[in-house]
């Protein structure tokens, strides 16, 4: 089917079922995460009578089914050749907008981390006169705030040149990985992709057991955890949040491993390939930045 | 007739009634009693020449081309499209009356946040839905012993005109305190604002004072007032149900009747001092509790838990046989939440004297069918303090 | 399950024709349906947001709680705002982009067909979630669209929680629609149709959803943040723990200042494509009313903190954010400027859509004056918070992205349906709207002024002429939309509207009036040639 990459045509999908049930999908996320909530407070919401987690499950289970359906859709779509290349460049644009939202997302954890720390904080110690003096008197600036201003939570600072660093140098090390194994699908070696492919993903899988090790330990024996004031706060949202997006990263490159092992992409067309990588990269960016202003500085 | 047609009746006498009532219609800002009042009004009064010129330059010009070029008149358009020139010039201009605007404006931003050399300072306290103003110095000489809540004191029936009720509402209608903050004219008075809950805003438009109180922290700001008066204002920051019932009042007087002021609230409060230890010595009867009890709860706490102690479950709850307020052996928790608080539930300690809360709580262990015979002494609570 | 149209393939009609029944709509990829779906969710929830006003207008008509409690008028108060804020005027703008966006450019449909579906469907879903808060124990949000921390967090209704996913599942609808515009702007052009050749609302819709991009995440971030403070022991808008409740209202209003832009640019488009139809003279000053887009969104990004002037800021703070609020004037000026020399020495006629855009342009400018005066720090700590700002507001919101809307329904609709609508019910429309929307919110300066606050259930007595005139008004404005389904209803399916021409309007320029009215079920199937 060459053809198609004549710019004469214009590709258009038929209907889909899969947007509805993904809708369905997240109805059952959103409501179910909100109902979970509200009923671990006590207040238990009326009309609802089931646990909110059973909502969630299902939710998160129709969100799989309609992943498998869609996706498999368009793996079969793209492998019997019904892609042209201007449907390609409308996936890389879309994947590359997205990933700049996500980059607003975390943009407004940062903001919140250096609002706190170059404003907040010393307002709290004395910048404000009258805030300290009446509200905060025994309250000293430091960053990381190891005593929060009520002095009700205290604990200690996570260090950059343990397990953080390590962790920088594997998720470096991976884009490094990823990008020869992307040169390597582009040459056609296939094994020499597999490979590299493999070590990638097996360094993700180490840097995440290596942060919950980390975390695992602030919450033992640190006693650094998501209640302990402004630091704990930030620290977890931020690689929390992170955390999470290696993990679906992890996931998008096993299942591109999977997909190379099959057979599938060819030297030029291997959109899924690239955006898993684009994401990967995005990723180790947000890492960087994480290194720097949540443990060094 | 029917009662829906009395009903529509009454409705419509409210209506003529209140637009008959209406003050003098007030159409602009005012003016305000101080210099920094004044400078806004002017600059608000520049503002609003210059827009109102620059509107009728354009719209001027847009009507002219309605009535001129519309296709009977001129039915063949012209074809321009561009001309830099032209861009330039309505680029520049707009940025030159910018200009004149943001210098006065500057000017009068620097001069309102300088909250230095003050010659008194009082703190104000925002929380759900009342202010606490304390003083802290006048002339160097230390007033932090007086302080007080200010609360609405229009009563909620005038307002509350539910089912087709009318009341008569008078001119300062939602705009009366119990105790007004009292200031001296002419001296810069500075203001540390702040908040126990959630975020509000003490606003006197007359001061053109207007800084919201944050939980956690402290603005400052100032008012030197030129004439005496009494001032009105509002909470203009949204902060729960009783936004809108959270009233300003404050009283400029003469220094001198200021000092006069200070005198007999200082011996207002040594006396009620006295009747309160002597309060807490005394045994109470019930039906003293009862009739005090009931004046405490109206005023201070039918706001969340509604005069028939129905509340407004789940975020305020019911008092009318609720545990705490029924069981004997909770007795000390019940008072202990009035004094201390919990959560959205304000603490009452500093507020309201041991006399007064023990009638309060009295009151709720034998008010809304809650019949416990509990007679809580003001003595238990200051035990409990 | 997939198809490709050839170019010989002249079956593809029947292909890829509508399907029958609910599916159609379920499971559309027409970019033409979801733009319909897309409008008629936005005019559902203008009449629900509408009905929300009315009971806030009703409640205010006279002094004293008659109607509602405070508790209930404060639920109000937030669900108007969010209704008409999220579920009205965006979604509105996003079934035009739908609709136009690949007629104008010469597309056969959105770059991403069944990624848009699922935008849409997310919003009924979040919206529901929204809408059934009102039936929860403790009520609907209660703590105004911009839900301030900590009223929201520690002092929030259990339904908050619920809130809080809806804003989320809002948010990535908005995301997902606004990739979907740029990557068809960026990829589904025609040949030939370079960027300085595209129709304005296609530049002003490319930067929407750039805004859209950059901000939507930041209010996910702000409402999480919200929900780990409420449940999971942050401390993020709370002083105890190092937090501040003022960082917050940053947060909210990095999204929330781009945010009205968002409301307002389509609507500059709109403007932008009819006043030369009707002046039948070119736009003037096309390069200068795209950089003068351009600008106004970046400036956008650094003005937020004019909604915090009273929060205690630094000076240096209130005095950068005052300055740069107030050169946004400049850009807007550029373009109210430019509309008015497109229609000098033009040759007109006022049709409806001329007439709201006429009206837009005017009442804008209005609100765009309020806006200004509460750009000025010392002023605004007199404004703020009060009805001045309400009238600033909906000058620039209902006379500005409602007429917007309006207009373009009435210009692109005979192009939409194939059918004219009545001339004659348009502009009873027109003028009844016009009356009644200064009826209602030219009085809101006054009460403002005087010194009443926003979001009461009661108000002093000196208020009570303005805000009965206001009520009055907000019944008639009510009415007036309900008039406007209408002829809306009458034009599509009435059966007796006079068919359109494929050209329409005289004046008429650009690709989609090379289309047949009704437009095809693909606009372009293969790219057609610019000039
Ligand atoms: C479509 C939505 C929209 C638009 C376009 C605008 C446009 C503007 N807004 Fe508005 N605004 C809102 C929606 C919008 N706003 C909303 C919803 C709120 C309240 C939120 C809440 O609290 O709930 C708000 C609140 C708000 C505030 C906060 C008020 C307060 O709470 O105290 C301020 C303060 O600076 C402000 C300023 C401006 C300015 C300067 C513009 C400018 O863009 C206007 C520019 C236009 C013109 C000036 C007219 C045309 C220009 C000329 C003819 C050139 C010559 C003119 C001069 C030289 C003056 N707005
Ligand atoms: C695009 C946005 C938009 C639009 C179109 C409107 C439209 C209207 N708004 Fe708007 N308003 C906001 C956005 C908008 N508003 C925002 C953001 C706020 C701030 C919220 C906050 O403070 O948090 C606000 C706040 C606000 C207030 C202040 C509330 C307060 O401070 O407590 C008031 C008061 O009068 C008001 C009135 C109105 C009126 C009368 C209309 C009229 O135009 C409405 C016209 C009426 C209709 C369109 C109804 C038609 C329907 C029927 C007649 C019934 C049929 C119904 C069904 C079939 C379901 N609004
Ligand atoms: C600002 C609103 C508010 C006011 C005013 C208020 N309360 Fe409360 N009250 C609450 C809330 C909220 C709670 C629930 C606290 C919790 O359990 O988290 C509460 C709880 C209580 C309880 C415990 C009820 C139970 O079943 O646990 C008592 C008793 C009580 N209040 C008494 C009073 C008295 C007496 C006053 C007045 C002097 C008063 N309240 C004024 C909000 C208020
Ligand atoms: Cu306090 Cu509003
Ligand atoms: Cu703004």
């Amino acid at each position: 089917m060459a053809e198609q990459h004549n710019p004469n045509h214009y590709y258009v999908p038929a209907q889909s079922k899969w947007p509805a049930v993904g809708a369905l999908g997240l109805l059952l996320i959103a409501f179910g995460a909100a109902t979970t909530i509200q009923q671990s407070t006590g207040h238990v919401q009326s009309g609802v009578p089931i646990p909110g987690w059973l909502i969630l499950m299902a939710g998160i289970g129709t969100i799989i089914f309609m992943m498998i359906g869609w996706f498999g859709n368009q793996i079969d779509e793209s492998i019997t050749g019904k892609h042209n290349a201007q449907l390609n460049h409308s996936y890389r644009y879309g994947m590359l907008w997205f990933i700049l939202s996500e980059v607003m997302f975390f943009a407004a954890f940062f903001g919140a981390l250096f609002y706190a720390r170059n404003l907040v904080m010393p307002w709290l110690s004395g910048d404000d006169v009258s805030t300290h003096d009446w509200l905060w008197p025994a309250f000293e600036n430091s960053w990381p705030v190891l005593t929060t201003p009520d002095g009700k939570t205290s604990t200690t600072q996570m260090l950059p040149w343990g397990l953080p660093f390590i962790n920088t140098v594997i998720l470096v090390t991976s884009s490094i990985t990823l990008t020869i194994a992307h040169h390597a699908l582009q040459a056609g070696k296939r094994s020499t992709l597999n490979l590299w492919l493999f070590i990638t993903v097996a360094l993700g899988a180490t840097f995440l057991f290596l942060q919950a090790h980390e975390y695992h330990e602030a919450y033992a024996e640190m006693n650094l955890t998501l209640h302990s004031g402004i630091y704990g706060n930030t620290f977890f949202m931020l690689t929390g949040f992170h955390g999470m997006h290696v993990t679906i990263g992890t996931i998008m490159l096993i299942v591109m491993l999977g997909r190379c092992l099959k057979g599938h992409f060819t030297n030029e067309n291997h959109f899924a390939f690239e955006a898993a990588a684009w994401y990967w990269h995005f990723v180790d960016v947000v890492w960087l930045f994480l290194f720097c202003f949540v443990y060094w500085f | 007739m029917s009662k829906q047609w009395y009903k529509s009746g009454a409705w419509l006498a409210a209506m003529l009634f209140s637009a008959g009532a209406g003050a003098e219609t007030q159409f602009n800002m005012t003016p305000g009693v101080t210099d920094n009042a004044h400078r806004a009004y002017d600059l608000h009064m520049a503002a609003v020449w210059i827009c109102g010129i620059i509107g009728a330059v354009v719209f001027g010009a847009m009507f002219y081309s309605i009535v001129k070029h519309r296709k009977s008149v001129h039915p063949k358009p012209a074809h321009f499209h561009e001309n830099t020139l032209v861009e330039i010039v309505w680029t520049v201009i707009p940025v030159l009356i910018l200009l004149g605007l943001a210098i006065p404006a500057v000017k009068t931003l620097v001069a309102m946040e300088d909250t230095r050399d003050a010659d008194m300072t009082v703190m104000v306290t925002g929380s759900q839905w009342k202010w606490h103003y304390k003083y802290v110095d006048a002339d160097g000489k230390d007033l932090s012993d007086i302080g007080f809540y200010s609360l609405l004191s229009t009563p909620r029936d005038t307002f509350e005109n539910y089912g087709g009720k009318t009341t008569e509402k008078s001119e300062t209608y939602l705009k009366e305190v119990d105790k007004p903050l009292v200031i001296p004219t002419g001296k810069k008075v500075r203001f540390l604002v702040t908040s126990e809950d959630v975020i509000h805003s003490w606003w006197v438009p007359a001061f053109a004072v207007k800084k919201d109180a944050v939980p956690g922290f402290i603005n400052e700001t100032w008012t030197k007032v030129n004439e005496a008066g009494v001032y009105r204002g509002v909470c203009a920051e949204l902060c729960g149900k009783d936004h809108g019932f959270m009233p300003v009042v404050v009283k400029a007087v003469s220094p001198e009747e200021f000092q006069t002021w200070v005198a007999d609230t200082r011996t207002a409060m040594a006396e009620a001092k006295k009747a309160a230890e002597a309060d807490v010595d005394r045994v109470w009867a019930m039906d003293e509790l009862m009739k005090k009890g009931e004046e405490v709860y109206l005023k201070n706490c039918s706001a969340c838990h509604q005069a028939t102690g129905a509340g407004m479950p789940p975020t305020f709850p019911a008092l009318a046989g609720s545990k705490i307020a029924t069981d004997k052996a909770q007795i000390p928790d019940h008072i202990g939440r009035v004094l201390k608080g919990k959560g959205a539930m304000p603490a009452f300690g500093a507020m309201l004297s041991d006399m007064e809360i023990a009638a309060v709580i009295t009151y709720e262990r034998n008010a809304f069918g809650n019949k416990t015979g509990d007679a809580v002494q003001p003595k238990d609570v200051k035990a409990a303090r | 399950m997939s198809a490709v149209i050839h170019e010989h393939d002249h079956h593809h009609d029947d292909h890829h024709g509508p399907a029958k029944g609910l599916t159609r709509w379920l499971y559309t990829t027409n970019h033409k349906d979801i733009g319909s779906l897309y409008l008629w969710f936005a005019f559902t929830m203008f009449l629900i947001g509408g009905l929300f006003a009315l009971v806030i207008r009703a409640e205010l008509f006279i002094p004293g709680l008659q109607l509602v409690k405070p508790e209930f008028f404060n639920q109000m108060t937030t669900l108007h705002g969010l209704v008409m804020v999220f579920g009205a005027v965006m979604p509105a703008f996003t079934g035009l982009a739908n609709w136009l966006i690949p007629m104008m450019i010469g597309a056969p449909d959105m770059a991403l067909p069944r990624m848009n579906n699922w935008s849409f469907w997310i919003l009924p879903v979040a919206f529901g979630m929204l809408l059934s808060s009102l039936f929860m124990d403790g009520g609907a949000p209660n703590f105004g669209w911009t839900f301030y921390a900590p009223l929201s967090t520690k002092f929030g209704p259990p339904s908050t929680d619920y809130f809080i996913f809806g804003v989320h599942l809002m948010g990535i609808s908005s995301i997902m629609g606004a990739i979907n515009v740029i990557v068809t702007v960026m990829n589904m052009r025609a040949p030939g149709m370079t960027y300085m050749k595209m129709p304005l609302f296609v530049w002003t819709w490319l930067i929407t959803a750039f805004l859209l991009i950059m901000v939507m995440p930041v209010l996910a971030g702000a409402v999480t943040m919200m929900l780990t403070d409420r449940h999971f022991g942050t401390s993020f808008f709370d002083a105890a723990g190092g937090g501040d409740p003022v960082m917050f209202q940053h947060v909210f209003w990095f999204f929330g200042h781009p945010e009205v832009y968002i409301m307002i640019l389509p609507s500059f488009g709109i403007a932008s494509a009819i006043i030369p139809t009707f002046a039948r003279k070119p736009l003037f000053g096309y390069a200068s009313m795209v950089y003068a887009t351009a600008s106004i969104a970046g400036l956008s990004f650094i003005v937020w903190a004019h909604h915090m002037f009273t929060t205690g800021m630094p000076l240096a703070g209130e005095l950068f954010f005052m300055i740069c609020t107030m050169l946004i004037a400049v850009p807007t000026g550029v373009k109210v400027f430019n509309w008015v020399a497109t229609m000098w020495q033009g040759s007109m006629t006022f049709e409806a859509p001329m007439l709201f855009a006429i009206a837009f342009v005017i009442l804008f400018t209005i609100g765009g004056f309020s806006g200004i005066m509460l750009a000025l720090a010392p002023a605004d700590f007199q404004y703020h918070d009060t009805y001045f700002v309400v009238a600033h507001f909906h000058y620039v919101l209902f006379p500005g992205a409602i007429f917007g809307t309006i207009a373009a329904v009435y210009y692109w609709l005979p192009k939409w349906c194939g059918r004219m609508y009545s001339e004659k019910l348009a502009k009873i429309h027109f003028w009844w709207s016009i009356i009644a929307v200064n009826l209602t919110f030219f009085p809101m300066h006054f009460s403002g002024l005087a010194g009443m606050q926003r979001r009461v259930p009661d108000y002093a007595i000196q208020f009570a002429d303005f805000n009965m005139l206001s009520s009055i008004g907000a019944f008639g404005l009510g009415i007036g939309q309900l008039f406007f389904f209408y002829i809306l209803w009458k034009t599509i399916w009435g059966g007796k509207a006079p068919k359109a021409t494929a050209q329409v309007w005289e004046g008429a320029e650009g690709l989609e009036w090379t289309l047949p009215s009704p437009a095809p079920y693909h606009s372009f199937t293969e790219p057609p040639v610019v000039k």
